[in-house]
């Protein structure tokens, strides 16, 4: 068989060990409910495999095929040839985790550089080397908090992404964490400082912001956002688009605590949703109470630099039931493509990149509000996605822009039933000016 | 002998002259949020990143290195027909907002994949949303919550498990709100039924167990355990990271466990990438599903697949999106290639080179195996001999194994064994590459202490201080 070495060896090895049949090695098992054989089909050989493979895939229609305009936390971007090049090496992907440091020195040191580099763009002392996703770390951040501050109270407002709050509450279930979500202005779609003021008290533990949020407004009053939870003595959490922070300050430089993200923009596939990479970051002062794995500059017994696992008292393997997180697995390799991606583009390109994100955006947006029947709906300063009213039905405009094989953006009422007919729409670098030009005039057909 | 690659690589910010300048501002963005100084990442050229990353990647060690037997992690080859096809555009550059019709392939590869876990499991249903066997578990536990919650059995607040566990187990309960109690195990390495019945009470809501259990024994009595367990009125949960020993042979669900979870990077060969990323996929009796969490993946009378949001008992949403599908598509291949006789005889060879070791190894005498003999897909030896008598340690042992070439198993785990050794070869190693592996071990435990207790010297770095990276923990360039 495929990938078994000793299927040929069996009688052999079972003689070596004063066996007879294999059956022997599953006499422990109740005989009433053993199985004959799994209900499965015989398998295919490689050649098979593919072309089977190929039939399902050909269902689908990728970015090349479908002209998308999509963003909610993901968005395609382009990635260098050098990530796939790199996180191909095989000594990399088919590692484990780095149990072993004196076996794992290049890995721990791709993380150290991660870390490093995650610290260096979100503005904060230190990063763990990835979370699940950007949604995930999220409940991770706000149990944090609550760890912290020995509080139970979190806030988060309404302008954030709906799949966030969702994941949260779930999360929510297993503690003692207590949610207040308050409102987003309705002019210019970032957060209401009035209700933020209103809702804090004894109890916040923390609160929440996205910048750029769900929207894609910046939270620019960030100065009063960041007084408003000082005062209530909590922590402020804040969610970044790490391709925007080329431009933007990093949340370190306005009061942030703990800095969280979706990383999957930083080198890695959109892979219809998974796998992502949480981005995590915090002040050096609540360090011991970070979820995740923490990789350390250290030496060897020749006293030569050498990096391996710290603080791993924080973790379920040492800590079992006191651990500060259950993770275990995380996303490593899609950290070091966010590395590798990073090393390639360097501040410059970086800076570059933000800067052709947020002309985009600000282009695209111009020219739908200029349509007929479109109109921007927040007066907020956007990054690369933005939202626009339909006069009409909007998951009929996106059918009949599918039908010229586009993908509008998300319709956004099944998740905030207050933007009847409005549309995120989204835009990054791969997109020219041509792919604008074909959205506008399929836009004016049938909207 | 062998020896590792070994760069005294400098880190990314020292290959050259970091200068923090000043940036140009952009007008149209608001003043409160305008960047002023240059992040401080180098500007290198693509030859420098390269080659930086290619050294790296050098002094690394994984499942293509060679053998790579960490038990409790089932580090088996990952066929590489698996990465090339989950790198195809056609599925990588797919959006999870895309209309349904245009990703009808990856709605399908999911759809077949719950139905295919089900049959290999004995379970009902699945959610792949999971993003790792510890998430699985944590997603087991708020379903067992719920379960109780529905039945207005509010007071069961306790989840009981063995101290074999491993360590997620605990953990993943705790965060779930719930109350640990750990029993015993008896002398041969199993549940004590004792302990097991005068624990379980009206207020346990779960009891958590891997099945063999983590010294790779089979729990013979598991039919016994899963009847007491449900006549207490408690759920039973299956820690699938041991599921490598029993494909084709047993099911969690025919043994009476009402939640499971799969490591998918384990048993289905997906590869672990450093670290990850993984996937924990949850399988479920019918008296769950309703609680399952959103979206539900369901095919119509006309063939095709849609999400279902509408599951008012769900326990919601627990990641962003679908689960890690990169991850699931290639377990979906794996499966597809192996099928019923392939994933059958997987676990029969697994669990036959894993007895192969340990019958060799015993005889030798270095070390010893307490607990009950007759091991699945994994054992755990002891070196207290070595300890008590040259005052070699498994850790020792394990640095030494580096210089072999030869990746060590899991040291110190489970708890109760001491100095422990836990070794899981998997099915794909050749009966050539365990003898190495054996013949290594032996020869080890013969050495002069001072080589053994000095060791590794063959690879990239000396023993590294992991205390001192604690003690003063210094985490990003900047700190150093």
């Amino acid at each position: 068989m495929k990938f078994i070495p000793n299927s040929e060896l069996k009688k052999e090895m079972l003689k070596d060990i004063g066996l007879k049949d294999i059956d022997e090695l599953f006499s422990d098992i109740p005989k009433q409910i053993r199985i004959e054989e799994l209900e499965l089909p015989d398998g295919l050989s490689q050649q098979e495999t593919e072309k089977h493979l190929r039939k399902i895939a050909n269902k689908n229609k990728p970015q090349s095929e479908l002209l998308s305009f999509l963003g909610g936390g993901i968005k395609s971007h382009y990635i260098p040839a050098i990530v796939k090049s790199i996180i191909s090496r095989s000594e990399f992907y088919t590692a484990y985790t780095p149990y072993q440091p004196e076996a794992s020195q290049g890995f721990l040191q791709a993380m150290f550089e991660y870390q490093s580099m995650i610290a260096e763009i979100t503005g904060m002392d230190v990063a763990n080397c990835s979370l699940y996703d950007g949604v995930t770390a999220l409940p991770e951040a706000a149990l944090m908090c609550c760890r912290i501050k020995r509080k139970t109270g979190f806030i988060i407002p309404r302008n954030i992404s709906y799949e966030k709050k969702c994941v949260l509450e779930s999360y929510g279930k297993g503690s003692s964490l207590q949610i207040k979500e308050i409102g987003y202005d309705k002019k210019t779609g970032k957060i209401n400082l009035d209700e933020l003021k209103k809702a804090v008290d004894e109890n916040t533990a923390g609160v929440y912001i996205e910048n750029p949020n769900f929207f894609g407004i910046f939270e620019d009053e960030i100065e009063k956002i960041s007084k408003i939870v000082k005062d209530s003595n909590s922590l402020l959490v804040v969610d970044v688009d790490p391709l925007s922070l080329g431009i933007t300050k990093s949340p370190g430089d306005y009061g942030a605590d703990i800095v969280i993200g979706e990383g999957r923009c930083l080198g890695n596939p959109n892979d219809y949703g998974g796998s992502g990479l949480g981005i995590f970051a915090c002040k050096k002062e609540y360090l011991r109470q970070m979820p995740g794995r923490i990789i350390g500059l250290t030496k060897d017994s020749d006293d030569k630099r050498a990096f391996c696992m710290a603080l791993q008292t924080r973790e379920q393997h040492i800590r079992r039931g006191k651990a500060t997180s259950n993770i275990c697995t995380n996303e490593g390799l899609n950290a070091l493509a966010a590395t590798v991606y990073l090393s390639w583009l360097g501040s410059s390109g970086l800076e570059d990149l933000s800067k052709i994100n947020f002309e985009k955006g600000q282009k695209l947006a111009e020219k739908i509000a200029s349509i007929d029947g479109l109109e921007k709906v927040f007066s907020g300063t956007h990054f690369n996605e933005f939202v626009i009213k339909c006069s009409t039905d909007a998951d009929k405009i996106n059918l009949n822009l599918l039908k010229k094989n586009i993908q509008g953006g998300i319709v956004l009422d099944k998740w905030y039933p207050e933007l009847k007919n409005c549309m995120l729409f989204g835009i990054t670098e791969i997109h020219s000016d041509e792919d604008i030009e074909k959205l506008i005039s399929a836009l004016k057909e049938v909207s | 002998m062998y020896h590792s690659a070994k760069y005294n690589e400098p880190l990314l910010n020292e290959l050259t002259d970091a200068k923090v300048e000043k940036i140009e501002e952009i007008k149209e963005m608001p003043k409160s949020l305008h960047r002023t100084r240059k992040i401080g990442i180098p500007n290198l050229d693509e030859t420098q990143v390269v080659r930086h990353f290619h050294r790296l990647s050098q002094m690394n060690y994984g499942i293509d290195s060679g053998v790579y037997p960490l038990g409790s992690c089932t580090m088996k080859y990952n066929p590489k027909i698996c990465e090339q096809i989950a790198s195809w555009e056609k599925f990588a550059n797919t959006h999870p907002y895309q209309d349904v019709s245009t990703v009808q392939g990856n709605l399908q590869i999911m759809f077949e994949l719950e139905r295919m876990l089900c049959e290999i499991t004995g379970m009902d249903y699945f959610c792949l949303q999971p993003a790792a066997g510890a998430h699985g578990e944590f997603t087991g536990m708020l379903l067992t919550k719920a379960y109780h919650e529905y039945k207005n059995d509010t007071e069961r607040t306790e989840v009981i498990l063995p101290d074999t566990a491993h360590g997620t187990n605990p953990a993943s309960a705790t965060m779930a709100g719930f109350k640990l109690i750990e029993i015993p195990s008896n002398d041969e390495g199993t549940v004590d039924l004792e302990a097991l019945e005068n624990t379980l009470s009206e207020k346990t809501a779960c009891f958590m167990l891997t099945n063999p259990n983590t010294l790779g024994i089979f729990e013979s009595d598991i039919l016994e355990i899963s009847k007491m367990v449900h006549k207490s009125g408690a759920l039973l949960y299956y820690d699938g990271a041991n599921m490598n020993a029993i494909m084709g042979k047993i099911r969690p669900g025919d043994m009476g466990f009402d939640i499971v979870h799969l490591n998918l990077h384990k048993t289905f060969s997906t590869p672990h990438g450093g670290g990850g990323p993984g996937s924990g996929p949850v399988g479920v009796n019918i008296k769950l599903e309703k609680f399952l969490p959103v979206p539900r993946l369901c095919k119509s009378r006309d063939g095709k697949y849609f999400f279902d949001y509408d599951a008012p008992e769900s326990i919601g949403k627990i990641k962003g999106f679908y689960g890690n599908f990169s991850v699931l598509l290639k377990a979906y291949i794996y499966i597809k290639m192996m099928g019923k006789d392939g994933l059958k005889e997987a676990s029969e060879i697994a669990v036959l080179n894993s007895n192969y070791m340990k019958k060799k190894i015993l005889n030798s005498k270095k070390y010893d195996m307490p607990y009950k003999q007759l091991r699945k897909h994994e054992f755990v030896l002891s070196c207290e001999k070595l300890k008590q008598e040259k005052q070699i340690t498994a850790k020792d042992v394990a640095k030494r194994l580096l210089d072999y070439g030869l990746h060590p198993p899991t040291v110190y785990f489970p708890l109760i064994v001491k100095e422990a050794l836990m070794i899981e070869p998997t099915e794909t190693e050749s009966k050539k590459d365990l003898d190495k592996y054996i013949e290594a071990l032996i020869k080890i435990a013969d050495e002069k202490p001072d080589i053994v207790k000095n060791a590794p010297n063959n690879v990239s770095v000396k023993r590294v201080d992991e205390v001192g990276a604690t003690k003063n923990p210094i985490l990003t360039w900047d700190m150093i």
